[in-house]
């Protein structure tokens, strides 16, 4: 017994630190070199530096606010009103949210950017020279922000509003509140947790944002885009201290976010009944209700929907005309059939895969060294599989090309930067929040009887993994794991500083396509993403 | 005697064939009116009917000559009790117990009387979660009963309480209600007929969505209006034919017998003594008549042995 307890505690120790290099340490490595004065000058005496750092900021916060303004009635409206089409839709306007932030991004330049579908058409429409409107700076990054992460509100909402107990609203009734107190005193506060959750996700999302403010800003720049341009202009040690700044202003959120959560435990005392959706008795009431909710999923989808008909226009045959004048398979022809495209693609599918791999490898480690064997260092381990989603994708990538752009071995740092294996690593360090959370929570919702169970029965070790607890782990495995895959997949963050020519992901050569006016390569690249991610999902969901 | 509380006629409709209703019932001022019914009876309906978070397909309910057939919940002034209790987990019991209250200066007066009321003086910072479940109840009682409602309402009160506390907190319940405001007219849904016996001063018997009976306790005991309400309150045996006959009527109808007016006797109903449950003070005998029925008799422990041929006779009989 104490000879198997000891083995555990070193297999801790060892996966500790495995965890510890990856994920803490780059950021160590950063930190230090990053208190080198003049580049400290720099950053404190250029207005630029400054003017990103809030920009960053204000343009989090200001996402907050429009996300939470579309999704909270959203939620409501899907949650609590019954209408036609209710369920179908309510899935469908949750799709943003797992799909590449990039390929929201250029789907929402190909329908609203200045040549895109509905500048052509008011363009055509009013006969006006130029194109109506140009979509740049600060307002069309705050517009794709609210429209991609109006989502975790909607979520987050909704998960809220249906773990709310019917007798609460009934309790407030017969004390006598009406329908605006049982709102402000009843909802609101219990809904708290999931509004400050959605919060949290945001803000974090809108600060580590990048492929939006790197299409659309302009010059207008936040921290992010900042922090690449400074690293491609060769002037690392800036690049360093700005790292650290966006790091900071993120742990400060997060600190900020968490005080206002509170200590509340907000669990039901009984067991509830969730409220049922009402059916609405008025017709009026009613049509509205459905012409609210399908006007706004077709809106909310629209751009998915305009990214598959730029993937169908061949090269240089959309000009002027309102709508494409020829229709066909042509990029998606030479997508599969020109070794140089299709690379890419390779790329980026094993890349993703077997990042995920290892990241699931050590969520299991993780999940059955935190929970069954509740080893002394559980606290350390889950906190380093928790921290990368705790601080923006930039950080990490200019930490890890920092960190792994020297050969000291002794301090276990290697030149990995231009091999096959920087991007994977950076992939991986983004997949630990995931695939840990889900197996993590997997873990711990598994009754030990059932391991004792199926040990009492004869079951060797081996057997009882197989048979019964990777079973009952596979939900919550397979969640995290599929959007691990997919993140990797879509992402450009790490891939924008850390890719080599041969290494190049989907991401890197979209935006080749995009600087190559190829619209029609670049939307069926992300068509390709969008399908390939949707399919993951799907069978990641499936229970 | 028209009723403080008056429920008239009252109808509810789910679905094709499930009706509830129409059900009239008058409640005295300060009377403790019990709903009792197996569950999906129509009891918890009628409950939400006269809280008003049902709508009623017809009839009309009153409160002291005020039509409130159609006053939202909110405006009502009924306090109720809820299952689970359904207190706010985001409030401490201070916050819970004034939630119904309007901001006036002695409000923080009324929390504190309500949980003196109620035993739990002092209480007002402590967290819902980290009371007991009795405690929550009570809470639970003090939150309803602080806005002085017209009426109470209570739904299936102790079902959440182990049994031993359960008895206890039957007579406490009790004697907060009557002392209330000098008596609080209160209606309540129980499925058990001790807790209905002890704690409503009338219990209305609903089966299927109808009314089968109201009364006081003794009298749906001794005098049951009918088959369903014989067997429901109380432990019945029933009798037809021959067997009634052995008993002395006239085997005409159904005869129903409670165990403790069956007496082991040297004449009577023959049968087989096939069980013995020993219950303390006394013992429960299942006897096997010729006809194949069996039914109890409550006797001393050692009236009878298992196995030995028997004659009973009923000392009151209930003919329907």
């Amino acid at each position: 017994m104490i000879r198997r307890l000891r083995r555990s505690e070193i297999a801790a120790l060892a996966l500790t630190l495995l965890l510890g290099w990856l994920v803490i340490y780059p950021i160590l490595v950063v930190a230090g070199d990053a208190a080198h004065p003049s580049a400290l000058r720099d950053f404190f005496t250029r207005p630029g530096e400054r003017a990103a750092l809030w920009a960053s900021v204000w343009i989090s916060l200001v996402s907050v606010i429009l996300a939470a303004a579309i999704g909270i009635p959203l939620a409501f409206l899907f949650e609590w009103f019954d209408f036609p089409g209710r369920k179908t839709l309510g899935a469908l306007i949750a799709l943003p949210v797992v799909l590449p932030p990039l390929v929201g991004v250029i789907a929402f330049l190909f329908l609203y950017g200045e040549s895109g579908f509905v500048a052509r058409a008011i363009q055509a429409l009013l006969h006006l020279e130029n194109a109506p409107w140009r979509l740049q700076g600060p307002v069309a990054i705050l517009l794709v922000h609210a429209y991609s992460m109006y989502v975790y509100f909607y979520l987050f909402t909704r998960a809220g509003l249906a773990k709310l107990d019917l007798s609460m609203l009934e309790a407030a009734q017969a004390l006598g509140a009406n329908a605006r107190a049982t709102l402000w005193r009843v909802i609101v506060p219990l809904l708290r947790p999931s509004l400050v959750g959605a919060a949290m996700l945001t803000f974090m999302t809108a600060l580590g944002s990048f492929s939006a403010p790197y299409i659309f800003g302009g010059g207008f720049r936040v921290m992010t885009t900042q922090i690449v341009a400074t690293k491609l202009n060769g002037d690392l040690p800036l690049a360093m201290v700005e790292t650290v700044a966006l790091a900071l202003v993120a742990v400060a959120g997060l600190i900020i976010l968490r005080r206002t959560e509170g200590d509340d435990i907000l669990v039901a005392l009984g067991k509830g009944i969730a409220p049922r959706p009402r059916p609405i008795r008025r017709a009026s009431v009613r049509w509205l209700a459905a012409v609210a909710g399908w006007g706004l999923a077709v809106l909310l989808l629209l751009p998915h929907l305009t990214l598959a008909l730029v993937s169908l226009v061949p090269y240089g045959a959309w000009t002027t005309e309102v709508l494409p004048p020829v229709i066909n398979f042509d990029n998606y022809r030479r997508l599969f059939s020109e070794a140089e495209r299709l690379r890419p693609m390779w790329n980026s599918l094993w890349m993703a895969s077997v990042s995920t791999a290892v990241a699931v490898v050590i969520a299991l480690a993780a999940g059955w060294l935190v929970v069954r064997k509740r080893v002394a260092l559980r606290g350390v381990i889950e906190s380093l599989l928790a921290l990368p989603w705790a601080l923006p994708g930039t950080v990490f990538a200019i930490a890890l090309a920092i960190t792994f752009s020297v050969h000291a071995p002794l301090q276990l740092r290697f030149v990995l930067v231009g091999t096959a294996i920087i991007l994977p690593l950076a992939y991986l360090v983004r997949a630990l929040p995931l695939t840990g959370r889900g197996v993590l929570a997997a873990y711990r919702q598994l009754d030990p009887s059932l391991e004792e169970a199926a040990a009492s029965l004869g079951a060797g070790r081996w057997r009882t993994l197989m048979r019964v607890t990777m079973p009952q782990l596979r939900p919550g495995l397979a969640a995290g794991a599929s959007l691990a895959f997919v993140a990797a997949l879509g992402d450009i963050v790490a891939s924008i500083v850390l890719y080599t020519y041969e290494t190049r992901p989907v991401s890197i050569e979209i935006l080749s396509s995009l600087r190559l006016a190829e619209t029609g390569v670049a939307a069926a690249f992300g068509v390709v993403i969008m399908i390939v991610s949707a399919i993951v999902l799907g069978v990641g969901a499936r229970r | 005697m028209s009723g403080f509380l008056q429920i008239q006629a009252i109808k509810k409709r789910w679905g094709h064939n499930v009706t509830i209703g129409p059900i009239s019932l008058d409640i005295a001022r300060g009377e403790i009116l019990a709903l009792l019914g197996p569950s999906g009876s129509g009891k918890t309906t009628m409950l939400r009917l006269l809280a008003g978070f049902e709508a009623a397909d017809g009839g009309r309910i009153a409160v002291a000559n005020e039509d409130v057939t159609v006053v939202p919940p909110a405006r009502r002034r009924f306090g109720m009790v809820f299952q689970h209790y359904a207190l706010f987990p985001h409030l401490d019991v201070g916050g819970n117990v004034g939630f119904g209250l309007p901001r006036s200066p002695d409000r923080d007066a009324k929390i504190a009387a309500a949980l003196a009321l109620v035993d739990l003086a002092g209480y007002e910072r402590r967290k819902v979660h980290e009371l007991s479940g009795g405690q929550q109840q009570r809470v639970a009682l003090a939150r309803a009963l602080a806005p002085e409602p017209r009426v109470l309402l209570l739904d299936e009160p102790l079902s959440n309480l182990d049994p031993a506390l359960r008895e206890r907190t039957r007579r406490e319940l009790r004697e907060v209600i009557k002392r209330a405001g000098g008596g609080i007219t209160t209606v309540f849904v129980t499925h058990e007929q001790e807790e209905a016996f002890e704690l409503g001063d009338r219990i209305a018997v609903i089966n299927q969505g109808r009314l089968e009976q109201v009364g006081p306790p003794d009298e749906l005991y001794e005098h049951p209006a009918n088959l369903f309400v014989a067997t429901f309150v109380g432990r019945a045996n029933v009798f037809r034919g021959k067997a009634a006959q052995a008993l002395g009527t006239n085997g005409k109808g159904v005869l129903v017998v409670r165990p403790e007016r069956m007496r082991f006797a040297g004449a009577g109903l023959p049968g087989i003594v096939r069980e013995r449950r020993y219950i303390g003070a006394a013992a429960f005998f299942v006897v096997e008549g010729d006809d194949q029925t069996r039914f109890e008799v409550l006797a001393e422990p050692d009236a009878a042995k298992v196995g030995e041929r028997v004659y009973v006779e009923a000392t009151r009989v209930i003919v329907l």
